[in-house]
C-alpha cells in the first residue's frame, strides 16, 4: 500500500517536472485523498465531490490522479476521465500562480468585456487558457459571475476588479503582483 | 435580559457589495463603535443582497431608514460619529435620483418604490447567518403549521390554488408537479433545488442563497412532507462559494434548533438536506442533466419521459424545483392562496424577481409583480438609459429568451405574453440595450455562449449551432450572403423542434427574435455591409467631418496606430482658392488613413467638436 503510493508520488513529479516542490517536500497528497475517498466511497454519485478535492490537494488532476480516484471509488478510469474533461472547472493541466477570470457574462458583454479579455491576451501573449510564460497568470473565460452591476468584471485570484476598461489591464496587473508579493513578505 | 439596542446598522454583504469592499465599512463601522463606547447600543448586521448593486457598499440605518450609497471605510466612521452619535444624517452620501434630488430615505428611492417583495422578503433585511432572525420574520412557522396542521394533500391543493409557476424559467405550475411526484409509489423519492443558476446577467438565485438560506432549507423540507420523501439535495454551482457557504451554515443551524433532521416538530416526520456543488456546467441546470451531474456522471440530458417525477435522481422519484420556486412557498402557506393570487396577473400570480443589468442606470435586483410593464422597469425603477442614449432592445432569459424592442416595452411582463413576443422570461435576467448595441452581434454571443455549453449528445443542438454560429460569424464579418437570413430562421426552427432539450430546444431563440425584430440590422450587414450599432469592427469606419474640424490635432494624438494625419497640401490648397481678400489660410484639417485604422473609436471619443462619425 505505502509503495503503490510512493510509486504514484514518483510518477506524478516525473510529468514533465510538473510539480512544483521539485520532490522536495514530502508529499503526502495521495494519503490525503485517499482519506478523502474513504470518507465519499459508500455515498453514491460522489465522484464529483472527490474530485473537487484532489484538484484543491493538486492543483489540477493529471493522469495518475485520475487512475487514483478511479481505483478508490471502483470505477472505470474512461469514467473519470469523462467527468474531468466535461466540466470547465477541472483542469488536466496546472495552473499559473493567479487564474485570471475574465466575465464573459451578457452584462460584462454588453459593456466591453471582450475588449478586456483581448488587451489581457495581448499583454500576456496567452489564449484563453493558456498561463504565461512567468507561470504566474493563467487566463480563464467565464460565465456570469454574478457581479453584473459592477460590468465589465474582472476576477484576479480572489480580488475582483470592477468596471474595468482595457486600458487598465497593465495597472491592475502590475497592482496585483504588487499587492500579492508585499503581502507573501509581510507573513 | 438582552440589551436595548437602539440602532440596527445594516451592511449590505451581496456578492456586489462584497466585490466593492463592504467588509472594510463593517470593520470600520466596528472600530468606530467601540472607539465611541457604543457597541452595545448598536447592532451591525451583515445581510444579504439589498438590491441596489450599482450604489455598492450600501449600509442602511434603522428605526429611520436611512440609506447610504458608496461608502468608504473613511464614511463609516463619519456615520458613526454624525448620525449615530450625534443624530445628524451624512447627507452627502444619500443616493442621488435621476431628478438630482437625494432620497434620504429607502421608501423615497424609486428604485424600491414599486417593487414588491416576497421573494425578497428577508434578503437585505436579516442576517443570513442567524437563525433567529430567520424565525422573528415567521421563519419555520409555515413548516410548524404543515406538519403540525395540514395532510399532504392540503399542502399540494394550496400551492395548486396559488397558481404558483416555476420560476426556472418554463413556468410549469408548482403544485401540479408536487402532485405528481407525491402519487408515485416508491420506498425513496427525493426533494432536489436547482440552484444551477447558469444565466449570464441572471443573480437572483444567488442572492436568496446568500441571504435568506434558511427560507430555502424550510420550503424543502415542507416539499418533502407533501411528496413523501426524506431526503433533499441543493446542487449550487461552484462559481457561488458564499452561497455555498452560507447554506452549510444554514443546514447546520437548523439541526441544532430542530426545524431539520429526526421527527420534526414531533410528527414522526424527518427530512435532511445535502448539499452538491457543480462543476462548471452550463447543460446541468437541465434538469435530467443536473440529475446526471449529482450522480456523479458527466451533466448530459436524456429524453423525457420519464419524467423526474417518476424517475429521477438514482432512478427513484424526485421534485426538482428552482430556488426563486421554492423561496415562494413558505408566504404562500401562511397567507394563503387567495393572498398570493391577489398578486401579479390571473395566469401568472405572485411576483417575479429581475436582474436588471446592462445599459441602465440603477442596476440590480428588482422584485415586481407579475404584469408589471418592461416601461415601469426600465424608465422608473431602472431610472432609464444611461448618458441620455435610447433604448433599443431588452433581452430577457439570457441565452434560451429573446429581445424585446422598444415598440414592445408596454408588455406586461409575465410568463405568456413573453412567450408570444418570441423571448421567454426564463430565469429573470433583463439586459437592457442601447442604441450603440449591434443585435447580430449579440445574437452572435448568446450563440457562442450556447455553443460552447453544448453537451454535444443530440445532433440538431451539436452541429446545428454550429452552422449557425458560422452563418453569424460570417455576416459579423462583413462576408454575409443573400439568403443568410433565410437559413438562420430555416435551421433555427429544425434545432427548435428536434433538440434534445431545454438548451437546444431555446438556443435559436435569441437568433430568430433578433431577426423578427431587427430584420433591419442583419440586412445592413448583409447588403451593405454596414454595422448600424457601431460594433462588427469588420463593418465600421470613422471619418473626420472637414467642416467641423478645427484642427486641433487631439485625434492625431490620441490615436494609437498613427492613422491619422494633417490633409495633405490643403493649407496650400486653402490660400490658392481664398486668398482674395488677403485672409488668412485657412486652419489645416486631419483625415483618417482607413489603412491603418483599428477602428478603436479613441478618435471619437476625445474629439471636441463632434468632427468624428462612424460610418
Amino acid at each position: 500500500m505505502a509503495s503503490e503510493v510512493v510509486a504514484k508520488r514518483s510518477k506524478l513529479e516525473s510529468v514533465g517536472g510538473e510539480c512544483k516542490c521539485h520532490g522536495k517536500l514530502p508529499d503526502d497528497r495521495f494519503d490525503k485523498l485517499r482519506d478523502v475517498i474513504d470518507e465519499y466511497k459508500d455515498k453514491p454519485g460522489s465522484l464529483i465531490p472527490v474530485l473537487h478535492e484532489a484538484q484543491q490537494l493538486f492543483g489540477c488532476l493529471p493522469e495518475d490522479v485520475q487512475e487514483f480516484v478511479a481505483k478508490g471509488l471502483g470505477v472505470p478510469e474512461s469514467e473519470v476521465y469523462g467527468v474531468a474533461t466535461f466540466y470547465s472547472l477541472f483542469s488536466l493541466k496546472p495552473k499559473g500562480k493567479w487564474t485570471i477570470s475574465v466575465c464573459l457574462g451578457t452584462a460584462c458583454y454588453v459593456k466591453g468585456a471582450a475588449d478586456c479579455l483581448e488587451a489581457l491576451k495581448k499583454e500576456l501573449g496567452i489564449d484563453i487558457g493558456g498561463t504565461s510564460e512567468d507561470g504566474l497568470f493563467t487566463l480563464e473565460g467565464v460565465r456570469c459571475v454574478g457581479a453584473c452591476a459592477l460590468a465589465p468584471v474582472v476576477v484576479i485570484g480572489d480580488t475582483v476588479y470592477a468596471k474595468v476598461k482595457p486600458e487598465d489591464i497593465k495597472r491592475i496587473l502590475a497592482e496585483h503582483v504588487e499587492a500579492h508579493s508585499t503581502e507573501a513578505h509581510a507573513s | 435580559m438582552s440589551p436595548f439596542i437602539r440602532a440596527h446598522i445594516l451592511v449590505c454583504s451581496g456578492a456586489g457589495c462584497v466585490s466593492s469592499g463592504c467588509h472594510g465599512v463593517y470593520d470600520s463601522l466596528m472600530r468606530a463603535l467601540e472607539e465611541e463606547g457604543i457597541l452595545g447600543e448598536v447592532k451591525v448586521i451583515k445581510t444579504g443582497c439589498i438590491g441596489s448593486c450599482d450604489l455598492g457598499p450600501t449600509v442602511l440605518i434603522y428605526p429611520d431608514g436611512t440609506f447610504y450609497q458608496k461608502v468608504t471605510p473613511e464614511d463609516a466612521k463619519e456615520i458613526v460619529e454624525e448620525h449615530i452619535v450625534k443624530g445628524r444624517p451624512v447627507a452627502r452620501l444619500f443616493p442621488r435620483q435621476a431628478e438630482g434630488e437625494p432620497a434620504e430615505n429607502i421608501s423615497s428611492l424609486n428604485f424600491f418604490k414599486k417593487q414588491v417583495k416576497v421573494v425578497l422578503r428577508n434578503c437585505g433585511v436579516i442576517d443570513p447567518e442567524n437563525i433567529y432572525e430567520y424565525v422573528a420574520r415567521d421563519g419555520y412557522e409555515a413548516l410548524a403549521r404543515v406538519l403540525t396542521d395540514m395532510t399532504p394533500k392540503d399542502v399540494i391543493d394550496t400551492i395548486k390554488q396559488s397558481g404558483l409557476r416555476g420560476r426556472g424559467g418554463a413556468g410549469f405550475p408548482t403544485g401540479l408537479k408536487w402532485e405528481f411526484a407525491q402519487r408515485v409509489h416508491a420506498d425513496e423519492k427525493y426533494v432536489v433545488c436547482n440552484a444551477d443558476e447558469g444565466d449570464p446577467g441572471a443573480f437572483m438565485d444567488r442572492s436568496v442563497l446568500e441571504g435568506d438560506p434558511h427560507s430555502i432549507v424550510e420550503a424543502m423540507t415542507i416539499a418533502g412532507y407533501a411528496i413523501g420523501a426524506n431526503q433533499g439535495y441543493i446542487y449550487v454551482r461552484a462559481e457561488y462559494p458564499l452561497a455555498v457557504s452560507r447554506l452549510t451554515h444554514a443546514i447546520e443551524e437548523a439541526h441544532e434548533f430542530g426545524v431539520l433532521g429526526e421527527n420534526l416538530f414531533g410528527s414522526g416526520f424527518s427530512f435532511d438536506l445535502d448539499i452538491r456543488v457543480g462543476a462548471g456546467a452550463f447543460v446541468c441546470g437541465e434538469e435530467t442533466a443536473l440529475l446526471a451531474s449529482m450522480e456523479g456522471k458527466r451533466g448530459m440530458p436524456r429524453p423525457r419521459p420519464p419524467f423526474p417525477a417518476n424517475e429521477g435522481l438514482f432512478r427513484k422519484p424526485t421534485l426538482i424545483n428552482n430556488v426563486e420556486t421554492y423561496a415562494n412557498i413558505a408566504p404562500i402557506i401562511l397567507k394563503g392562496p387567495d393572498w398570493f393570487r391577489s398578486i401579479g396577473t390571473e395566469k401568472s400570480p405572485g411576483t417575479k424577481v429581475f436582474a436588471l443589468a446592462g445599459k441602465i442606470n440603477n442596476t440590480g435586483l428588482v422584485e415586481v409583480p407579475m404584469g408589471t410593464t418592461l416601461r415601469e422597469i426600465v424608465y422608473e425603477i431602472g431610472g432609464g438609459i444611461p448618458g441620455g442614449k435610447a433604448f433599443k432592445a431588452a433581452q430577457t432569459g439570457g441565452p434560451s429568451g429573446g429581445c424585446i424592442p422598444e415598440s414592445l416595452l408596454d408588455i406586461s411582463m409575465e410568463y405568456d405574453t413573453l412567450t408570444k413576443a418570441g423571448a421567454m422570461m426564463g430565469s429573470g435576467g433583463l439586459i437592457i440595450m442601447d442604441e450603440d448595441t449591434c443585435m447580430v452581434d449579440i445574437a452572435k454571443f448568446f450563440l457562442q455562449f450556447t455553443q460552447d455549453e453544448s453537451c454535444g449528445k443530440c445532433v440538431p443542438c451539436r452541429e446545428g449551432t454550429k452552422v449557425m454560429l458560422d452563418i453569424l460569424t460570417r455576416i459579423t464579418e462583413g462576408k454575409g450572403q443573400a439568403g443568410d437570413i433565410q437559413t438562420l430562421e430555416a435551421l433555427g426552427k429544425t434545432i427548435k423542434n428536434t433538440a434534445l432539450c431545454g438548451l437546444g430546444q431555446t438556443a435559436p431563440n435569441p437568433v430568430l427574435s433578433s431577426i423578427r425584430y431587427f430584420r433591419n440590422e442583419y440586412e445592413a450587414h448583409i447588403d451593405e455591409k454596414r454595422c448600424p450599432g457601431g460594433v462588427c469592427k469588420d463593418l465600421v469606419g470613422y471619418e473626420i467631418d472637414a467642416e467641423k474640424c478645427r484642427g486641433c490635432s487631439l485625434c492625431a494624438k490620441a490615436c494609437p496606430t498613427q492613422a491619422i494625419h494633417p490633409v495633405a497640401g490643403e493649407a496650400a490648397l486653402a490660400e490658392a482658392s481664398g486668398g482674395e481678400g488677403g485672409h488668412k489660410p485657412k486652419r489645416r484639417t486631419y483625415e483618417i488613413d482607413n489603412s491603418k485604422c483599428q477602428k478603436c473609436g479613441e478618435c471619437m471619443s476625445v474629439c471636441r467638436f463632434d468632427a468624428v462619425s462612424r460610418r
